[in-house]
């Protein structure tokens, strides 16, 4: 590809951490290099977080919180380092400000539950996006029908960025609260978030940031941000599957009443009611996801040495790369914004011939795996005027030649599936 | 795993691209339309049935990938002319037979679309105003 030139390879990350992800030389498809572009939904894991699951249990596995064995001290002893990493991650002032979920989709619900719960009334205003994962639409929606409350959307603009204009319109008295997302996962559109909090707050309304997909690609702030309530994943930053986050503001989860009720969430229990305990303990009931947690933090360690700020210039350079060579396709509709207003992720469409088609091309004839389908963004879509998408999306192990395998493989589809003037045959 | 070679067989594409009784009928008698909740692929079935159960007439119309529209095809040109007894005889062993590459579970799904729309089809008479 002539195109390859454009890419600055110095802000590209040596291309050995690839040795860190075993699953990377495998021969998952026979006699194809595996080229992995499905990291939006989950990410591989590197060496270092797959040791370090087996390292727990190996060694150091017990209940948390509960025995004086040792080996309940050394697991409890991990799995609240893990918390102190995840709070300096994301630049928590408390480690008990962050609880432990089964991901962002537990994270958003916990609040939806606990927090819209409480405190909305008939009347109020729930302010979410039209570019919103499922998982940040329907918790919204479910509450909202309980406690009356009215669920708004702010639109998008033509290249597929925020209405800005329109947030600050839709804002008034009556929002309680604005959940968005920091960056779309099918658009790839990354959102101002420090600019839809201030706004927001103008108004008295708080704001949950859906992070799954920024997270794992920049750099997190939520004290920068002013942010009230942060959801992210594990399996989208090289961590296990099974555990996620909630970032929330010390006051505001001190001020939430419990979400799940049993073991660990409890002062004293009586057979007539009971106390909660304190943060975090409060909102994590039950046995909580013990290694996945402890193997997260081995996935932040290994961001961390990496670094967020090389990891998202090297993806940007990815980006911008694939982002040209998919322009200089006929007939290919790229959605979202601009490079410069996107992150890690592109996502694209063509008029006859669906998005299956290129998913199972490029898999089984050039070992590319991407994502077709609606992404978990159905009114996103039906916006666009489309019922799938194919989404390329990168992490730190891919590199230009597997951006020029795509494109290649996007041609080959383009030519097999174009008209040929067939007949059907009698049968 | 299949390879796309033997997925997108030249009958297959055949039917994609020339389908059989692609459109909309207007002296159907029942009816029916589902999705794929998976990828959004859409297929509607249109069924003019004889006072006896038999499928006098089958139009398609939809909208999806090769194997949700070329199924959908090959399923309507298999049953025009047979009996709602036929149909129901019709297993999704069948459709997938019919269909003839071997597909991995979730490819099944789109393979297996019409055929569930076409079940549901001959159970889903149109209110008709007008006439018997």
């Amino acid at each position: 590809m002539s195109i390859l030139t454009t890419i600055d390879q110095v802000v590209l990350l040596p291309e050995a951490l690839r040795r860190d992800f075993p699953i990377l030389s495998e021969n998952v498809l026979d006699g194809h290099p595996l080229v992995f572009l499905d990291n939006a939904a989950s990410t591989q894991r590197p060496r270092q977080v797959i040791d370090a699951i087996a390292r727990v249990y190996e060694r150091d596995y017990a209940n948390v919180h509960r025995g004086i064995h040792t080996l309940s001290e050394r697991s409890t002893e991990q799995y609240e380092l893990a918390r102190e990493k995840a709070a300096r991650f994301i630049g928590a002032t408390h480690a008990h400000e962050i609880i432990f979920t089964q991901g962002t989709t537990g994270s958003i619900n916990l609040v939806a539950r606990s927090w819209g719960e409480t405190n909305l009334r008939p009347g109020d205003e729930i302010l979410t996006t039209v570019m919103e994962h499922h998982s940040n639409l329907v918790p919204w929606q479910q509450v909202a029908a309980k406690m009356g409350a009215t669920l708004r959307h702010v639109p998008i603009t033509d290249d597929g960025r925020l209405d800005m204009d329109t947030f600050a319109m839709l804002l008034s008295e009556r929002t309680k609260l604005v959940a968005v997302t920091s960056m779309s996962n099918t658009l790839g559109t990354v959102n101002p978030i420090a600019e839809i909090i201030a706004q927001a707050h103008a108004v008295g309304a708080l704001v949950l940031v859906d992070a799954a997909q920024s997270v794992p690609h920049m750099t997190t702030d939520v004290q920068a941000w002013d942010c009230d309530f942060l959801a992210f994943s594990g399996h989208k930053m090289c961590g296990p599957s099974g555990v996620g986050i909630l970032y929330g503001k010390e006051s505001l989860l001190d001020s939430m009443p419990p979400f799940l009720g049993g073991g660990s969430m409890i002062n004293e229990v009586r057979l007539d009611g009971f106390t909660p305990a304190e943060l975090p303990a409060k909102f994590e009931a039950g046995t909580p996801p013990i290694v996945p947690a402890i193997a997260m933090s081995a996935a932040i360690d290994y961001l961390q040495k990496i670094g967020l700020d090389a990891i998202h210039r090297h993806e940007q350079a990815l980006v911008q790369y694939a982002y040209e060579g998919l322009s200089q396709i006929e007939g290919l509709r790229i959605l979202g914004p601009a490079p410069e207003h996107r992150s890690s992720l592109v996502s694209f469409a063509f008029e006859r011939i669906h998005a299956h088609e290129f998913a199972q091309v490029l898999n089984d004839r050039f070992g590319v795996a991407v994502r077709a389908g609606h992404h978990c963004t159905q009114p996103l879509h039906k916006l666009l005027g489309l019922s799938a998408s194919t989404r390329a999306s990168f992490y730190l192990y891919n590199r230009p030649e597997e951006v020029d395998r795509l494109l290649e493989g996007i041609a080959a589809v383009q030519k097999m599936f174009a008209p040929q003037g067939r007949k059907r045959r009698a049968q | 795993m299949p390879s796309e070679e033997e997925l997108y067989q030249d009958h297959i594409l055949d039917h994609y691209e020339d389908p059989f009784h692609r459109g909309s009928l207007p002296t159907a008698t029942h009816a029916h339309e589902d999705k794929n909740p998976l990828c959004g692929d859409v297929v509607r079935i249109e069924l003019q049935l004889d006072d006896g159960g038999k499928i006098v007439d089958a139009f398609f119309n939809g909208e999806g990938c090769v194997i949700s529209q070329a199924s959908a095809s090959m399923l309507l040109e298999k049953l025009q002319g047979k009996s709602i007894e036929d149909v129901k005889q019709f297993s999704a062993e069948d459709m997938l037979e019919l269909y003839g590459p071997r597909l991995t579970p979730n490819r099944q799904k789109c393979c297996l679309l019409s055929w569930k729309v076409m079940q549901s089809a001959v159970h889903s008479p149109l209110e008709r105003s007008g006439q018997s």
